[in-house]
């Protein structure tokens, strides 16, 4: 039963309640450096940092620290993480670092972060917190990759700066521009809630079925 | 705070305490962070500088940096932050060989940094590379991208000034072959290396007289001058 438990609670965050596909947080980071694959990996990867960590503290001291500060303390908690991952990725992949700039101290302000500290980290066992954190960090990278993937190959005809198709492509640079953003973010949600309406009326239908043969 | 207190709440003084424990321990995990890997930092930045700064001037295998003080260009191990400087170029012999000039300015979109090299003797540009930019991917990135352009840098003449062509119409020494499709980018970088060249050309001394090389390089911090 415990275990289930953990487990559901990392599984919802990669699909059923997503952090970009169901709940639409974090959407700055989402559409300012998903232009190539790499960028939008090393972005998740840093949130991911920062998620984790975060949720960890928060949820160990969730009943040292008073309620009346707690959104400070949860703000110093997260600022720290990223204020570490900053310099890591300056110190080891300077390059990735100068291409995501000002988007790795402004992971402080998202506010899929800062949601998970006050909605499910303050209130649960380390354990589950954890758990949950795992989980929506990996939904949220897995978001950004396959936004960066889309774009990376419509855009440039490659992956992870590899070239996939021929001299002969002519890349569509909408996509690695803002509006690639937007559009692809756009179908990738249409996308996402067509296939849950889907999935609800067959479920709906099952039900039906069941009851009539009943 | 003056109103009568719930019950339940807690003090004052245990709020403050406890954001302060909570600012205190942030602090010293960031200059944890901060001290451990700022010598990587540095010397990735210092690596970085050196490869341009080989890049834009063919044959140099050492530099220093130079700054204008008193009428004069002079070696300055560590020059003070904000303050304009130029680097020395010398083969192995110690000979020296070029300035490379760094030069910012806007570009299409934002600032575009970049370095040059440049052989007073010949009043020659000899190299360009973009340092920093946020050009348009596919159009304006061309301006590092594209071989050719940053090609045409390698044996360019800079007096009286250096002139962005359409593309295809390069008649003289002195005028570059603009891109197509990003013509705002490429008069830009044009535009750059003219302003730096027209504001650095009186402080270079005579051609044969540059500063010499100083003994060693960022071991020796001995403040000549």
């Amino acid at each position: 039963m415990k275990e289930n438990l953990s487990r559901e609670e990392f599984l919802k965050g990669i699909w059923r309640d997503n952090p970009v596909f169901a709940q639409v947080l974090g959407m700055c980071p989402m559409l300012a450096v998903t232009n190539s694959a790499i960028n939008a990996v090393a972005m998740g990867m840093a949130t991911f940092f920062v998620l984790v960590g975060s949720s960890f503290l928060v949820s160990t001291f969730r009943n040292v620290i008073p309620k009346q500060v707690r959104i400070s303390c949860f703000i110093i908690i997260i600022a720290t993480f990223v204020t570490i991952a900053d310099y890591t990725l300056l110190a080891l992949v300077p390059k990735v670092h100068k291409e995501l700039g000002a988007f790795i101290p402004l992971i402080v302000a998202n506010c899929l972060i800062l949601g998970r500290q006050e909605a499910f980290a303050s209130r649960y066992p380390t354990k589950l917190a954890v758990m949950d954190a795992l989980g929506m960090a990996t939904g949220f990278v897995v978001a950004l990759f396959s936004l960066g993937a889309v774009r990376e190959i419509l855009g440039d005809g490659a992956l992870f700066g590899i070239k996939l198709f021929g001299e002969n492509f002519e890349p569509w640079i909408i996509m690695i521009l803002p509006p690639g953003g937007f559009l692809t973010l756009g179908v990738i949600l249409l996308f996402f809630n067509w296939f849950q309406q889907k999935k609800d009326e067959f479920l709906a239908d099952v039900a039906d079925a069941e009851r009539g043969s009943r | 705070m003056n109103a009568p207190a719930a019950t339940a709440s807690p003090s004052s003084l245990r709020l403050v305490m406890t954001l302060a424990i909570a600012g205190l321990l942030s602090g010293i995990a960031i200059i944890g962070i901060y001290e451990s890997t700022l010598p990587t930092i540095t010397a990735n930045k210092a690596r970085e500088l050196r490869e341009a700064v080989f890049k834009v001037l063919p044959g140099v295998t050492q530099m220093q940096a130079l700054v204008y003080r008193d009428d004069a260009l002079v070696v300055v191990p560590e020059p003070d932050k904000d303050e304009p400087v130029v680097y020395g170029g010398y083969d192995d012999a110690g000979q020296f060989i070029g300035y490379a000039v760094p030069a910012a300015g806007p570009g299409f979109q934002d600032t575009i940094a970049l370095l040059y090299g440049y052989q007073p003797a010949e009043q020659r540009v000899v190299g360009m590379e973009v340092l920093e930019s946020r050009e348009t991917p596919g159009l304006g990135d061309k301006i590092y991208k594209d071989m050719d352009f940053v090609g045409e840098f390698k044996a360019l003449t800079i007096e009286p000034e250096i002139v962005a062509v359409k593309k295809g119409t390069k008649t003289a020494d002195n005028q570059v072959d603009a891109i197509t499709g990003a013509t705002i980018s490429a008069k830009a970088v044009v535009r750059i290396i003219n302003e730096a060249h027209a504001e650095w050309s009186d402080r270079y001394p005579a051609p044969g007289s540059e500063p010499g090389l100083e003994a060693s390089e960022p071991a020796d911090t001995g403040g000549e001058q």
